[in-house]
């Protein structure tokens, strides 16, 4: 079972808040795909309108993963991540450091001086990275509990174009993986856990589905087939190669 | 190189030829593209942009739902002076009109803020005129002092200031400034501002950036509809907010439109207003989405509710909701005078009401002070 935190789960499929045409779907999304842990953006979160608080939305038993959007800076990160534990939010935060508005890309470097500040300060921390291999080792000694590396820029439904740079990452981290950003279709979010991804985070394509409720429960199954395929080893392509006749062969005489 | 350096150069001879040549076969392969340039852009506003707007609308759609899902902010000016030096032939605070002058203290900017507050509405414009003797940048510093703390953003909507003077007053928690250049086209501009430091047209064109090196988070820019050439203005509106987005990538960048409206003073009525059609209207949002697909676009309550509603599936971001244009208008002052006619009087209520109709999602509250 997946477990970030201490907190066990057996869902492999993060959801969002942030795009959806009202928050009573909120509820309906999560009952539909079975997912344990939903992010919001703490710049949204607003107690002091209950109708508008999109908190009172998301029922007891799930995990809350309040993120930073909005920082450009590590320190504007671990302001919003405070803010977000004063509010009652919990002690996770998923970092996302953003400085440019037209591809929203993370910042790999604020993002890990960012992780390092929160983790120190008991948060578990998720941060959102460009897919990076020593971004990522850096994010694990800052005390990252996972990584997420994006598989195309957030919103973009472009699918995992990353690919190979996050097979690296899955191949040589030992915390999860977990792909966050540009999964627009379930069989996207199929193939990113048949490379063994551990989990994935999709916001956008169930948030502006016609039917939201019906795509979540699409992907929820999505990426329950694709874990299971990787568990048989469907998704084990070698990415070393191995020679046709064997080198060695002669030492066995 | 400043933008007034930049657009300088640019023949707008040349580019209305471009746009008059520009064919429907070309509009449908630029829909389908990925990315759109400039050339792209200023096609997409030409007479075949136009004919083949229900393409464009859909693409506009798709691209703001995956840049900005089913959310649109609301938000509400408060003017807190009228005093001006201008002489702006479209606006009614212009310094020439015999209108009941006001400015707001600290106590009444106070209430002002806590009656918007009220309507839940946490996000703000605070406005003047531009009067340095009346209205000093230290005043604009104690209107924000009051404000800043009651509110979730705070945004300028003030004379052009000195890149020092942004940064006074972003320091002061000024989330980031509106400033629009009413029209790109410097001869218009020259002959619509009749007197009063606004005259000088490079030194507002350049406030944005300025703005931006102070520290600003968000700029917004804006013509106003109906003084120039609207293609000509839209294009150099995409072209400044490009310029923008490539210098400070950082920066969310807002777009405006806001239509002439008539109002009753000696000196607007002289002036013959271009019209700009509800068409061309969606033609000019269409094309700025499909070119800066990552740009907010905001609608005033200049547009009626019902026009406002049938806009939000083709994209837009923020609203205006339960507004007043008058100085004190919220808790103080309830007849004075209108910087401009408004056409959606709907209260805050009524604007979301509106907006979860269309099946979206008011969103009050998008940012905090951090
Ligand atoms: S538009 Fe602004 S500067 Fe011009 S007259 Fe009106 S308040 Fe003054």
């Amino acid at each position: 079972m997946l477990e970030i935190g201490g907190v066990k789960l057996k869902s492999r499929l993060l959801t969002g808040t942030g795009k959806y045409a009202s928050n009573e779907l909120i509820p309906k999304v999560l009952e539909s795909t079975g997912s344990q842990v939903i992010t919001m953006a703490v710049r949204r979160v607003d107690l002091s309108r209950p109708m508008q608080n999109l908190l009172n939305y998301i029922p007891k038993g799930i995990q809350l993963l309040p993120n930073t959007s909005g920082a450009k800076t590590a320190d504007e990160a671990a302001r919003i991540a405070r803010l977000a534990r004063a509010m009652g939010c919990g002690n996770w935060i998923k970092i996302e450091v953003i400085r440019d508005n037209k591809y929203l890309l993370p910042d790999n470097i604020e993002t890990i001086r960012a992780t390092r500040i929160l983790a120190k300060e008991g948060f578990v921390v998720l941060p959102y990275m460009s897919p990076d291999l020593m971004a990522a080792k850096a994010l694990v000694d800052a005390g990252a509990a996972t990584v997420m590396p994006l598989g195309s820029p957030i919103g973009s439904n472009r699918g995992i174009r990353t690919e190979e740079l996050i097979r690296i990452i899955i191949d040589q981290i030992n915390i999860p993986v977990i792909v966050d950003a540009g999964i627009g279709t379930p069989s996207e979010a199929a193939f990113a856990m048949e490379m063994g991804a551990d989990a994935v985070l999709v916001n956008t394509a169930i948030a502006t589905a016609e039917d939201p409720v019906k795509m979540g429960r699409a992907f929820s199954l999505a990426v329950e087939a694709g874990r299971m395929a990787y568990e048989v080893g469907a998704g084990r392509i070698l990415v070393q190669g191995e020679a046709s006749s064997p080198l060695t062969g002669f030492l066995e005489a | 190189m400043s933008f007034y350096k930049t657009i300088r150069i640019l023949d707008d001879r040349y580019l209305l030829d471009m746009v008059e040549s520009t064919t429907t076969w070309e509009i449908e392969a630029l829909v389908n593209q990925k990315k759109i340039d400039e050339k792209g852009f200023l096609k997409l506003l030409s007479p075949a942009g136009s004919r083949s707007l229900e393409k464009m609308a859909q693409k506009s759609r798709k691209e703001s739902l995956n840049h900005f899902g089913k959310a649109i902010l609301l938000y509400s000016p408060i003017y807190i002076s009228n005093y001006c030096v201008n002489r702006c032939i479209y606006c009614n605070f212009n310094h020439e009109n015999n209108i009941d002058r006001k400015i707001l203290d600290k106590e009444e900017i106070r209430k002002e803020g806590e009656a918007v507050r009220e309507t839940g509405v946490q996000h703000i414009l605070i406005l003047t005129g531009e009067s340095r003797t009346h209205t000093p940048v230290s005043y604009i510093e104690d209107a924000l002092d009051v404000l800043v703390p009651i509110f979730s953003s705070v945004v300028l909507e003030v004379y052009p200031l000195k890149e020092d003077e942004y940064r006074r007053l972003i320091k002061a928690g000024a989330d980031g400034v509106t400033i629009y250049q009413e029209t790109y086209d410097e001869t218009v501009y020259d002959k619509v501002h009749l007197a009063g430091p606004k005259k000088d047209y490079a030194f507002r064109l350049d406030a944005p950036e300025r703005s931006l090196k102070a520290g600003a988070r968000t700029i917004s820019l804006g013509v106003l509809l109906g003084l120039a050439d609207w293609r000509l203005d839209l294009f150099k509106l995409g072209l400044h907010a490009k310029y923008l987005s490539d210098r400070y990538p950082d920066a969310e960048i807002g777009l405006s439109l806001p239509r002439i409206k008539k109002i009753g003073t000696s000196e607007t009525a002289r002036v013959d207003y271009q019209s700009v059609s509800d068409r061309d209207f969606v033609q000019m949002m269409c094309a700025l989405r499909l070119f800066l697909p990552f740009c907010t676009i905001n609608i005033s309550t200049r547009e009626s509710s019902d026009f406002r509603e049938k806009l939000i599936p083709i994209g837009i971001n923020k609203m205006s909701g339960g507004v007043s244009t008058e100085v004190g208008g919220y808790a103080t002052n309830k007849n004075g005078c209108n910087q401009f006619e408004i056409s959606d009087h709907s209260s805050v209520e009524d604007v979301m009401a509106m907006i979860e109709k269309a099946g979206y999602q008011p969103i009050m509250k998008d940012w905090m002070t951090l």
